[in-house]
């Protein structure tokens, strides 16, 4: 099990631009999933083409045969906002390669079941998804340090240190905001730091 | 000192990578320190358990080094302690008189002597920067203030010029550069074309770099690291020059020859050196007579 939490109205009001498309995802039951308060602010969103709820968007191939009927809204969209786990959103964010791909809610801990999560993209966890600055593709599980501000420089032609049938996560999180447009996002105001506490999770009212 | 000090005075600053042994006989270190290195380098990098192999701290051969009237730089990764213990570290270094630090995320835990070992990370190069920056503005990176005044660094970091990703590596330049670090020092730099091609762009930061240097001992170690070692690339007719004479090769002569002339080469584009001489300190002055490099007054 696993709970999701939306991030702020302004926080999500600010990535809806352009034609925006939206994708919730209703997978797992286990999930604690703030349904009610996605719908409402939702219906406030600017610019908003399709709302499309289906489920199990981590599944890549599940992916492809929901959005089929979907082709041409989402091909014409400017932006994808994913109301999903972390997982959800990478899925989708690979799926549409040159897309903005944003997440709309942070994903936190629980111990146990993690979803219908297989193949080889995974959430963290974290409680603070950094995949809306990183194009879809999260530091947290695809660098072997979790680093938050770029390559550590252990890459050799493109491979991790640690692991070299691995990709470096911060090369590939690169090359992506380099095909996006988006290279700007590397430019922080301030480092990034990982808070291991989380101390606005909400205790779940299911 | 802090060595930003000697960069905004226009020095053409020389340091060498000293490592803290296995053990605590620092004798062998301290001698050669006195002998090849006081008057030919201002400072001396010393590193943090390099290549994730336990060795006796950083921190500690820093205080030995500078009693001994020379002056060091601390090391310190990201890889074996968390914000408390780096900040504090930090803090430490400050109450020792420690002034110069190269701040680094650290190679991973798997490619040393302890593979077990659980890999910290908590920051990472940049977020330390960052760290010891708002100590240095009299707050710890939780935002609690810092009792008395605050101390002040000189703040560095490394940079790999002839990555093959160089543009990655720009980029995570920049972030540091924002986040404070004053000065680099690069990676073991071999094709001077590409240093200068790199110094065309990283200038633009206007944050001094020395031309790191590893002094290629054998054919044997140039293939480990080119195989192996991230951002370093020895090309194939240096590879050559190191076969075609053995004995000279074995004598560390042809390795000496090829720092010199990369220093030469280089010189014009950079605002110092840094020599990693794994080992070989006693080379390090021959390879600064024959680049033309004059002997220094030390500093402390």
């Amino acid at each position: 099990m696993l709970i999701t939490q939306l991030k702020s109205k302004e926080t999500i009001e600010a990535l809806a631009q352009g034609k925006t498309v939206i994708i919730n995802c209703h997978g797992c039951k286990e999930v604690y999933f703030a349904e009610h308060e996605a719908d409402e602010l939702q219906k406030d969103l600017n610019g908003v083409t399709q709302i499309i709820t289906t489920d199990y968007i981590c599944n890549p191939d599940n992916l492809k045969l929901q959005l089929l009927k979907h082709t041409d809204v989402i091909n014409a969209a400017d932006t994808i906002l994913v109301f999903s786990c972390g997982v959800g959103v990478q899925t989708v964010a690979a799926q549409f390669e040159g897309k903005r791909v944003y997440s709309c809610c942070d994903t936190y801990p629980l111990p146990g079941f993690q979803g219908v999560t297989p193949l080889n993209v995974d959430c963290g966890q974290c409680g603070e998804c950094y995949l809306n600055g990183t194009g879809g593709i999260c530091p947290i599980t695809a660098c072997s340090k979790s680093l938050l501000n770029g390559q550590c420089g252990g890459a050799k032609e493109g491979m991790c240190e640690v692991d070299k049938e691995m990709e470096c996560g911060w090369e590939r999180i690169y090359r992506k905001l380099e095909k996006l447009n988006k290279l700007d996002n590397m430019k922080y105001d301030a480092p990034k730091v990982r808070n291991y506490h989380n101390p606005n999770a909400e205790e779940p009212t299911i | 000192m802090r060595i930003t000090e000697l960069f905004e005075k226009g020095e053409f600053v020389l340091t060498a990578e000293v490592g803290p042994p296995k053990g605590v006989e620092l004798d062998h270190l301290i001698k050669d320190a006195h002998e090849y290195l006081k008057t030919r380098v201002h400072a001396l990098n010393v590193t943090d358990n390099q290549s994730s192999v336990m060795r006796t701290g950083s921190l500690a051969t820093c205080k030995v080094l500078k009693d001994e009237g020379l002056l060091p730089i601390f090391q310190i990764t990201c890889r074996d302690r968390n914000r408390i213990a780096l900040q504090s570290d930090v803090l430490s270094a400050a109450l020792l008189g420690i002034e110069n630090l190269l701040l680094l995320t650290g190679d991973y835990t798997t490619l040393g002597d302890h593979p077990q070992a659980k890999p910290v990370f908590d920051l990472d190069s940049v977020s330390l920067i960052h760290a010891v920056k708002r100590l240095e503005e009299g707050f710890d990176i939780a935002g609690n203030a810092v009792d008395g005044a605050p101390p002040k660094f000189a703040k560095g970091a490394v940079v790999s010029p002839c990555s093959d990703s160089v543009d990655v590596q720009l980029a995570k330049m920049e972030a540091k550069v924002k986040a404070g670090c004053e000065y680099f020092q690069t990676q073991g730099v071999y094709e001077p074309e590409k240093f200068i091609k790199f110094m065309e762009q990283a200038k633009q930061f206007g944050v001094p770099v020395q031309l790191g240097l590893i002094i290629p001992k054998n054919v044997g170690m140039c293939r480990y690291m080119n195989a192996n070692v991230a951002g370093v690339h020895v090309p194939d007719e240096m590879i050559k020059e190191l076969q075609a004479d053995k004995e000279k090769t074995k004598a560390g002569d042809t390795g000496v020859e090829i720092c010199a002339r990369l220093i030469k080469e280089c010189k014009d584009y950079a605002q110092g050196v840094h020599i990693m001489s794994l080992g070989w300190e006693n080379r390090i002055p021959e390879i600064l007579d024959m680049a033309g490099i004059a002997p220094i007054t030390p500093v402390v």
